[in-house]
C-alpha cells in the first residue's frame, strides 16, 4: 500500500467527491466532525470514515486498473504520432 | 421579445489510422463517412448553391472563392441523414453537424448521437483496412501540436439586434464560459504561456476579438453572416469558441446557458459592463489558471475572477427569468449555474463528475498519484486524448460513463432515438421525413432547402427559411396525404 503525506481526512475528502458522490459526502463530513482522524484516539465516527476511505481507495485502485488496461500501449510513440491537420 | 433560442453543433473530430506509415487523413475520412450505411440517403447532394461562408455579420462580402465540388465528389463527402444531421468531410476531418433542435436537453442528445453515428461508422470502416491497422476517432479540438480543429455552435438570433450589441454583451460571457464548459487540456501549444494543464482546449488558438476567418487568427467571436434561414429576420450566431465536451451535464451547460445569455441580449437585459482590457489575452489567463482564482483585468481598471463575471451574468439572468415568460429549460438552468459557480468558488474538484476539465483532471491527479508519474509524463499525454476517443470500450470519459461516476443528463434510449429519428419540433423533422419517406427522389438537400428530382421534370426546390416551421405538427397530414415525392410536391404547391 502506498504512503500518503496527506492527512486520511483530506484523502477521503478527495475520493469522495471523484466518485461524484454528494451524498456520502455529507454523511462523511457529519461522521468525521469532531475529529480524532488525525493520528489521535479513532472515535465511532472515525473508524466509521477510516472503513469507508479504505472502501474508496479499492474503488480508486480499480478504477485506475481498468484505466491501465485500456490505455494505448506505446503512448509515447502514439502521442508523438497523433498529429492532425489544422481544420475550421 | 427574444426569439426561440433554435441552435445545434458542428463537431469536428481528430482522426488517424493506427500503425499506417502512410495514413492519409482525407481519403480516410471519405472511407468513414461512406461506411455509415442508410439506404435512403446514398446518392443526394448537398446543395452548395444556397451557401455563402463568406458574407459578413457586419455588413460586407468578403472576397474568396466560394468550395462548390462536383457532383461525384460531393457525393463522396456528404451524407444527409434521416435524422436530419448532415454527416461529412470538412477538409482533413469528418464532422457531423446535428439536426437544429429548441432545447439544451435535446442538443444533448443529437450531439450523443452523432457520436455513435461517428463510432458506427468507424467500426464498419476497419472491416476494410489492411489487418494491424486501426482507425481511431477522437473528439477533441486538438494534437497538442498546435493544430486544432473546431467544434462550432449555432444559434438563431433576430436581425434586429446589432451585431454591436451582441459583440458587447457577449464578448465577456464567451472569455469566462470555458470555467465550467472547458474540456481540459494538458500542457499549452501555439507559443502560449507554458502551463501542466488548462480548462479550455481551444483558447491557446484564439488571437484575435471579432474575424470571419475560423482556420488561421481565430477570433473569439466569429462574424459569419450566413443564416441558412430568412436573411431579412434571423441571423445565426456562429460560435467557434467552444470545445468537443464529452460530458452530458457540460453540454446542456455550454448550450444552454449560452441560449439563454443570447436571449438577455436580444431583450435588452444584459446591461452591465463586463468588458475586459484584453479579451484573448484574458481567454488564455482564465484557461491557464486551475484554480480559477486568478483576477483579470477588466476594461474599467478593475481586476475580476471568471467566477465573478460569470455570476454579474447570473444575477442579470435571475432578474430576467423573474419578469417574464421564458423557455422553462432556462429556470433549471440557472439553479444549475449558481450551483455550479458556487462549488468552483470553494473548490473545483467538486464538479469531478460533472465537468469535463474537471472530470479529466481528477482522473489524471489519481494516475499520477498511483503511478508516481508528472504531468510531461507520456501516459498522461495519452490519457488527455484517450478521454476523448469513441470506442465505447477504450474511451475513458465512457469507461468513466459506465461506473456511474459522471453526471448524466438523457438517457441511452433517448440517444439511440436521435441516431435514427429527427427532433420533431424544428424543420429537421421535414428534412429527416423527406429522405425517409422519398430518398430515392430527394436530389439536393442543404439546411433551408430540400430539392426533388422526379422523373424527366425540372428539379423541384422546396425552401425552409422558418427554422421552426416543417415540424411534425406542421407536416404530419401532409406526409400522411404524399405516398410518393411526386404526391409530396402536388400538395406543396395546393
Amino acid at each position: 500500500m502506498q504512503i500518503h503525506s496527506r492527512s486520511p481526512r483530506r484523502e477521503v475528502e478527495e475520493k469522495l467527491r471523484f466518485l461524484g458522490a454528494a451524498e456520502s459526502q455529507q454523511q462523511q463530513k457529519k461522521g468525521g466532525g469532531d475529529g480524532g482522524d488525525d493520528g489521535g484516539e479513532k472515535g465511532a465516527g472515525g473508524q466509521k470514515l477510516a472503513k469507508k476511505g479504505e472502501e474508496l481507495k479499492e474503488e480508486m485502485d480499480s478504477l485506475i486498473d481498468e484505466i491501465d488496461e485500456v490505455l494505448e500501449e506505446n503512448a509515447e510513440e502514439f502521442v508523438k504520432n497523433y498529429v492532425q491537420r489544422g481544420g475550421q | 421579445m427574444a426569439i426561440p433560442k433554435v441552435m445545434g453543433t458542428e463537431i469536428e473530430y481528430g482522426i488517424t489510422v493506427k500503425n499506417d506509415r502512410d495514413f492519409d487523413p482525407i481519403s480516410s475520412c471519405v472511407l468513414l463517412v461512406n461506411s455509415y450505411r442508410e439506404e435512403s440517403t446514398a446518392k443526394i447532394l448537398w446543395d452548395y448553391d444556397q451557401e455563402n461562408p463568406l458574407a459578413d455579420a457586419r455588413g460586407f462580402q468578403v472576397e474568396g472563392e466560394k468550395y462548390t465540388p462536383n457532383q461525384q465528389e460531393n457525393i463522396a463527402r456528404n451524407k444527409t441523414l434521416a435524422n436530419g444531421a448532415r454527416y461529412y468531410v470538412d477538409h482533413a476531418h469528418p464532422e457531423y453537424s446535428c439536426p437544429e433542435v429548441t432545447n439544451a436537453r435535446d442538443l444533448v442528445i443529437h450531439e450523443k448521437a452523432g457520436e455513435r453515428i461517428v463510432e458506427q461508422s468507424r467500426r464498419e470502416a476497419n472491416r476494410v483496412l489492411p489487418p494491424g491497422t486501426q482507425m481511431l476517432i477522437y473528439k477533441n479540438n486538438s494534437d497538442r501540436k498546435g493544430n486544432s480543429y473546431g467544434s462550432h455552435e449555432n444559434y438563431l438570433m433576430d436581425r434586429r439586434t446589432s451585431f454591436k450589441q451582441i459583440v458587447e454583451h457577449l464578448m465577456p460571457f464567451f472569455v469566462t464560459r470555458q470555467i465550467y464548459s472547458g474540456a481540459g487540456k494538458v500542457g499549452s501549444e501555439n507559443r502560449a504561456h507554458p502551463c501542466e494543464y488548462q480548462l479550455s482546449q481551444r483558447a491557446d488558438f484564439f488571437e484575435t476579438e471579432v474575424a470571419l476567418d475560423t482556420m488561421v487568427k481565430r477570433p473569439i467571436i466569429n462574424t459569419r453572416d450566413e443564416p441558412h434561414a430568412d436573411r431579412e429576420k434571423y441571423r445565426r450566431l456562429h460560435v467557434i469558441v467552444g470545445d468537443a465536451n464529452m460530458s452530458e451535464f457540460t453540454i446542456w451547460l455550454r448550450n444552454g446557458l449560452t441560449a439563454l445569455v443570447l436571449a438577455m441580449i436580444e431583450d435588452g437585459a444584459v446591461d452591465r459592463d463586463l468588458s475586459f482590457r484584453d479579451p484573448v489575452r484574458a481567454i488564455k489567463e482564465i484557461s491557464h489558471d486551475a484554480t480559477c482564482r486568478r483576477e483579470v483585468e477588466m476594461q474599467n481598471g478593475r481586476r475580476r475572477t471568471a467566477i465573478q463575471v460569470q455570476q454579474e451574468y447570473l444575477d442579470m439572468a435571475r432578474r430576467y427569468v423573474a419578469t417574464r415568460e421564458v423557455a422553462p429549460e432556462f429556470k433549471d438552468l440557472i439553479l444549475e449555474w449558481e450551483r455550479v459557480l458556487g462549488a468552483l468558488e470553494r473548490d473545483p474538484m467538486e464538479l469531478s463528475g460533472e465537468i469535463d476539465w474537471i472530470i479529466k483532471r481528477a482522473l489524471i491527479e489519481a494516475f499520477m498519484e498511483r503511478k508516481g508519474v508528472d504531468w510531461g509524463s507520456p501516459q498522461v499525454q495519452m490519457l488527455d486524448l484517450q478521454y476523448h476517443d469513441l470506442r465505447p470500450d477504450k474511451g475513458l470519459y465512457y469507461v468513466l460513463e459506465r461506473q456511474g461516476r459522471v453526471k448524466r443528463v438523457v438517457t441511452d434510449e433517448e440517444i439511440e432515438r436521435a441516431v435514427l429519428h429527427p427532433p420533431e419540433d424544428t424543420r429537421a423533422y421535414f428534412r429527416g421525413g423527406c429522405l425517409r419517406r422519398y430518398g430515392a427522389q430527394v436530389f439536393g438537400v442543404n439546411w433551408d432547402s430540400i430539392s426533388f428530382g422526379i422523373g424527366d421534370e425540372p428539379i423541384k426546390r422546396v425552401m425552409m427559411v422558418e427554422p421552426l416551421k416543417g415540424s411534425k405538427q406542421h407536416v404530419e397530414e401532409l406526409f400522411n396525404s404524399s405516398p410518393t415525392a411526386a404526391e409530396l410536391v402536388r400538395n406543396l404547391r395546393s
